[in-house]
């Protein structure tokens, strides 16, 4: 079997900037992109500020393109779902899961995917004589000298009663890819984020009427998507408030709305509920390797994680910037220092 | 055998009345996680062939079906057996959980 120099897990802005610097350093490289390849961004319209494109670009053109220029300088990429890695001589545990650590897909409930994190933070070596294997979820196996994780982040969900079951039944992460089916209806949108102002702004083309449901006073959202929000008639604010529970017999049919200052309890009828706050880093299915008390990857050096040869890179370790043009830069600097790495050795 | 497409008119004959467990993968042309799942969704038309059918349906064409079933998401994969919805999945997800979907239609 042949060595990879390089293997890449995940496949948003991070893992496909990655793959481009490392393809034109001459490294061999693998992207395991996963089966909802492309990341968060494949769930979004249009993108305003990655730096290029004046008038902006939807998401899903903008993650083809990047795709198309690390394929066309050599990146083989698969649309696989990566499984588990076997790091080598430490002999460090498997993953188990099959779930997508990649994520972005519309309704699939796999946010829930961070396990407890990992407790103290061991310093493993690996000698380079013994490769890295890394098997996907169609038990194939793939040998590497070093990974890149780039796994990002899924949906965090409201974890109330009534939610689960009715994901793709009402309850939703994705008003671009859901948002046709509100088409005079009514929704929620929970959250107070930037993500939460444009779920809101795209269901207003179909919804007939939009409440942003959220547990501050005010948005933590950019001025400008603040603004917009605002300016649309369409759109109600409730602000601190919780979703307590969601309620219908096989869809959503109402809310129970706390108001967590005065702890009244109200009832809303609505046709659905979307989920826009926050994400879970997706860092469960590489037991061995640090994370903080949140999931998220612990970084050391920039890039590195604590076992050797495995580098990090965009919204699976950064708690504080999650932008696309952040996760780009984070791709390219852990492609970098895989390059210099394996110069070493 | 090759992907059925599938029209609120022919849905009741092509699905409903198959003899074999009909799997349906409800798509339209803005949804990009549908555009993931459809070659999929082909691929295991190959692999069970003969013991099952794969078709698609446009719910921007053909809102009717959809509606009938509650659909509020896609892609929602359905697969009926005997006239009746027995495994609904859906969201993008592994090829193995839609394995294990026809696996058990197929043992009901």
């Amino acid at each position: 079997m042949d060595t990879f120099d390089v293997i890449i897990i995940g496949s948003g802005p991070a893992g496909l900037t990655a793959a481009l610097y490392s393809t034109r350093a001459n490294l061999k490289t693998l992207v395991i992109a996963g089966r909802a390849w492309g990341g968060q961004l494949m769930l979004t319209t249009i993108v305003e500020n990655y730096p290029g494109f004046p008038e902006g670009i939807q998401g899903p053109d903008l993650m083809q393109a990047i795709r198309a220029q690390a394929e066309r300088h050599g990146a083989e990429i698969i649309d696989v779902d990566f499984k588990s890695a076997d790091y080598g001589s430490t002999g460090s545990p498997q993953g188990g899961s099959t779930g997508s650590p990649q994520g972005g897909s519309t309704g699939s409930p796999q946010g829930g995917s961070t396990g407890s994190p990992q407790g103290g933070s061991t310093k493993l070596t690996t000698s380079n004589s013994t490769p890295i294997k890394i098997r996907t979820d169609d038990d194939k196996e793939y040998l590497t000298k070093t990974v890149i994780i780039a796994t990002g982040a899924d949906t965090k969900w409201l974890e109330v009663p009534g939610e689960k079951e009715k994901i793709g039944r009402g309850v939703s992460s994705c008003a671009p890819c859901d948002a046709p089916f509100f088409r005079n209806k009514n929704a929620i949108v929970v959250g107070g984020g930037d993500s939460a102002m444009e779920e809101a702004l795209v269901l207003t083309k179909f919804a007939s009427s939009v409440t942003i449901v959220h547990r501050r006073d005010e948005f933590r959202a950019s001025a400008i998507m603040q603004k917009r929000v605002k300016e649309n008639p369409k759109i109600k604010i409730l602000f601190n408030s919780d979703i307590v529970e969601i309620l219908g017999e096989n869809k959503v049919e109402k809310v129970k709305v706390k108001n967590n200052k005065t702890n009244e309890i109200s009832e809303i009828l609505i046709d659905g509920v979307f989920v826009a706050i926050g994400h879970i880093p997706n860092s469960a299915l590489f037991p061995g390797v640090d994370r903080d008390e949140n999931g998220f990857i612990k970084v050391y050096d920039h890039t590195k994680t604590n076992i050797e040869g495995v580098y990090v890179a965009g919204d699976v370790h950064d708690a504080h910037y999650k932008q696309a043009v952040t996760a780009a830069g984070f791709g390219c600097m852990a492609a970098l220092e895989v390059e210099k790495w394996l110069m070493n050795q | 055998m090759a992907e059925v497409i599938l029209t609120d008119d022919s849905f009741e004959k092509e699905v409903l009345k198959s003899e074999v467990p009909f799997m349906v993968d409800f798509w339209a042309e803005w949804c990009q996680p549908c555009r993931i799942i459809s070659p999929l969704i082909e691929e295991l038309g190959h692999d069970y062939e003969g013991k099952i059918k794969v078709g698609k349906m446009n719910v921007d064409e053909h809102p009717n079906t959809p509606g009938t079933y509650g659909i509020m998401s896609i892609p929602t994969i359905i697969i009926f057996k005997g006239g009746k919805p027995v495994e609904t999945m859906i969201g993008v997800q592994p090829k193995e959980n839609f394995k294990k979907s026809i696996e058990s239609a197929l043992a009901s």
